[in-house]
C-alpha cells in the first residue's frame, strides 16, 4: 500500500482537513473529535508502532474499543502512514477498508474491531496476558474506551480483573464527555482506583498533560488516564 | 471410568507442559483441579473468576498475540451467556480459541435450567467455520481435545459431558464412523447417544452412524451410508434437530426423510437424575426403538 512520504512533516493542525476527506451518512461526529487530541498525542509520541513495525511481536498495541466515530482514528492513521490519504474519502464506501465502526482485517495497523461497546477492554487484558506469557514485558497495551460505553458491564469485569492481577502493562484512556445517560457518580477515575489502578484525570485537550499523564510511571499496577473533553451536548 | 471433564484437565495440563503456545483461561470452573499446573505455569493458566464475559475477550486477546487460548466453563455460561463474546472477540476478530464445556445439556439435572445449555451447538451454528467436537467417552475427548489444540487457529468446541458410553469408538476427527451397516435406514448417533442408540436397535435392519464431530458435518459419510433408501434419523443429546439441515443439505440431491431427535425446546421443570431425564425425553433406549421403529417401518 502507499504510505504517505510526509509523515513527519504532518501536524495535529492537518487533521481537520484529512477529516474533512471523509463524508457521508456516518453519525457520530461529535464523538469523533472527541477523540483527536488523544488520539494525536498517542501516535505522535507515546506508542511505539509505525507502518513499518505494525505485525512486529514487541510492538505497542491500542486498541480503539470505542469503535464509532473512527474518523479521528482514520485521520490519524493517515497522518501516521498506516493508511493511504487517498482512501480517506471511500469513508463507508461498498469496497472501503473504512468502515463506520473499523474492521482490523482490512486496515493495516488497527488491532480490534469494534464497534459493539465494551469489547475492547477485555481484549486488551488477553493482550496483555498473552504478551506476558511470551515474557515480553516491554510492549504497552493501551484501550480507548468512552464514559457511555463505560456503561456496559463487562468493561467493568476487566477492570476489577486487571487491577486484581497487578496487568501493569495495560493502560486504558477513557474519553470523558458527559455522555452515559446516568453518569458517573464519584467520577470514573474512582473506579479503577477502587481496583487497584494508577489513575490520572487531565483536560483531554491539552496535549502536554495528555503526555505526562500517559508517561506517568505505574509500577506494578495497570494505569487509566480519564481525558475530560467538552460535554458531547454542549 | 474417569470422566471426560477430568480427562480434559489431565490432558491440558500435559499440553501446557509440551506447548508453550498454550493457554488456559478459566472462570473458577475446574480452577482447582488446574492448580498444579497453574503452579508451573502461572502465566499461562489464567482464572479470571466469575466473569465470562471477561473469559472469552481474554481468550481472544490472547489469540491475538499469537497464542493457542482454551477458555473452560459449564456450557451455559461458556457459550450462551457471552455469545456476543464468541462471535465478536473470536470469530469476528479472525482470532481463534478452543471452547471446552462441561455439563452440556442435562448432566445436572437437580440445578435444574440455569445449568442446562441444549441450545449451544445451535447457537454456534449461527457463526462461520466452527469446528465442534461431542466426544462419547473419555478416550475419544483425549484424541479429539489433542486435535482441537493442535488444529491450526480454528475455533473449536469441544462439548463434554458426564454422560458417556461404556467403551470408546476408534474416531477419526471430523468424520462419522460405521458402527453397523443394515438397509432399512441410517441412525446418526452423536456422542453420548450411541450406548442408547445401539440397544434402540438391536436386532433391526438399519445402519448405525456415529458422530464425535457433528462440524463440520460428515455429509459424504452420511450420502454413502444411504444408499438406496434415505431415511435418517438423527440422535442428538442437545436440542432436537440441531443437525436436520445439514443432513437436508447433504441429501439435497435425493428424495429422503430426516427424524431430529434429541432434547426438547420445551423447558422441562423436574429435577432428579441424568436417566430420568433421557427418559423423559424420549431419550431413553426403549423411546428410541420406538421412535426409531414407528418413523422407519
Amino acid at each position: 500500500m502507499t504510505t504517505n512520504a510526509n509523515v513527519d512533516t504532518v501536524r495535529f493542525e492537518d487533521l481537520p482537513a484529512l477529516m474533512g476527506l471523509m463524508t457521508g451518512a456516518e453519525k457520530h461526529g461529535p464523538a469523533a473529535t472527541s477523540t483527536l487530541d488523544v488520539l494525536w498525542v498517542l501516535y505522535d509520541r507515546v506508542l511505539r508502532v509505525t507502518p513499518e513495525s505494525a505485525t512486529a511481536q514487541d510492538r505497542d498495541r491500542f486498541l480503539l474499543s470505542k469503535g464509532h466515530g473512527p474518523m479521528a482514528y482514520y485521520a490519524v492513521l493517515a497522518a501516521k502512514g498506516f493508511v493511504d490519504p487517498g482512501v480517506l474519502p471511500s469513508f463507508g464506501g461498498y469496497d472501503s477498508p473504512l468502515g463506520h465502526h473499523p474492521d482490523r482485517t482490512l486496515i493495516p495497523g488497527v488491532e480490534i474491531a469494534s464497534g459493539s461497546l465494551g469489547h475492547g477492554l477485555p481484549l486488551g487484558v488477553g493482550t496483555a496476558l498473552g504478551l506476558r506469557a511470551q515474557g515480553l514485558a516491554d510492549p504497552a497495551v493501551w484501550v480507548l474506551v468512552g464514559d457511555a460505553e463505560f456503561d456496559e458491564g463487562s468493561n467493568h469485569e476487566a477492570v476489577a480483573f486487571a487491577g486484581a492481577y497487578g496487568l501493569d502493562r495495560l493502560h486504558v484512556v477513557v474519553i470523558d464527555n458527559s455522555s452515559a445517560t446516568h453518569g458517573w457518580q464519584g467520577g470514573i477515575a474512582a473506579r479503577f482506583a477502587a481496583e487497584g489502578w494508577s489513575t490520572q484525570t487531565v483536560d483531554g485537550r491539552d496535549h502536554e498533560a495528555l503526555y505526562r499523564a500517559f508517561t506517568a510511571e505505574h509500577p506494578g499496577r495497570p494505569h487509566v488516564v480519564v481525558a475530560r473533553v467538552e460535554p458531547k451536548d454542549a | 471410568m474417569d470422566t471426560m471433564r477430568d480427562r480434559f484437565i489431565d490432558v491440558s495440563s500435559r499440553l501446557l507442559d509440551e506447548d508453550p503456545r498454550l493457554a488456559v483461561v478459566l472462570a473458577d470452573i475446574s480452577a482447582a483441579a488446574f492448580g498444579p499446573a497453574q503452579e508451573r505455569h502461572p502465566d499461562r493458566v489464567v482464572n479470571v473468576g466469575i466473569r465470562e464475559q471477561l473469559l472469552i475477550g481474554a481468550a481472544g486477546g490472547l489469540a491475538l498475540t499469537g497464542m493457542r487460548p482454551i477458555a473452560h466453563t459449564f456450557a451455559s455460561f461458556l457459550i450462551e451467556r457471552p455469545f456476543e463474546q464468541v462471535k465478536l472477540d473470536l470469530t469476528h476478530q479472525g482470532v481463534g480459541a478452543v471452547l471446552v464445556s462441561a455439563a452440556g445439556s442435562y448432566d445436572w439435572p437437580a440445578g435444574g435450567r440455569t445449568h442446562m445449555s441444549p441450545g449451544d451447538v445451535a447457537l454456534l451454528d449461527t457463526l462461520p467455520d466452527w469446528t465442534v467436537h461431542v466426544p462419547g467417552h473419555p478416550d475419544e475427548a483425549e484424541q479429539l481435545l489433542r486435535h482441537a489444540v493442535a488444529d491450526g487457529d480454528r475455533n473449536v468446541y469441544v462439548r463434554l459431558s458426564a454422560h458417556q458410553n461404556a467403551a470408546p469408538v476408534p474416531v477419526e476427527a471430523g468424520r462419522f464412523s460405521t458402527v453397523r451397516q443394515g438397509s432399512r435406514g441410517v441412525v446418526v448417533a452423536v456422542g453420548p447417544m450411541l450406548d442408547a442408540v445401539l440397544a434402540a436397535t438391536e436386532g433391526l435392519d438399519v445402519t448405525v452412524l456415529y458422530a464425535a464431530t457433528v462440524r463440520p458435518f460428515d455429509a459424504a459419510s452420511l450420502r454413502a451410508a444411504t444408499g438406496e433408501r434415505a431415511d435418517v434419523v438423527l440422535v442428538e443429546p442437545y436440542l432436537a434437530g440441531t443437525s436436520a439441515n445439514e443432513a437436508h443439505a447433504a441429501l439435497a440431491d435425493r428424495p429422503h426423510r430426516v427424524l431430529g431427535l434429541g432434547v426438547p425446546r420445551e423447558e422441562h421443570r423436574h429435577y432428579g437424575s441424568i436417566d430420568e431425564h433421557l427418559a423423559a425425553y424420549g431419550l431413553d433406549a426403549a423411546s428410541l426403538r420406538e421412535r426409531i421403529g414407528t418413523f422407519l417401518w
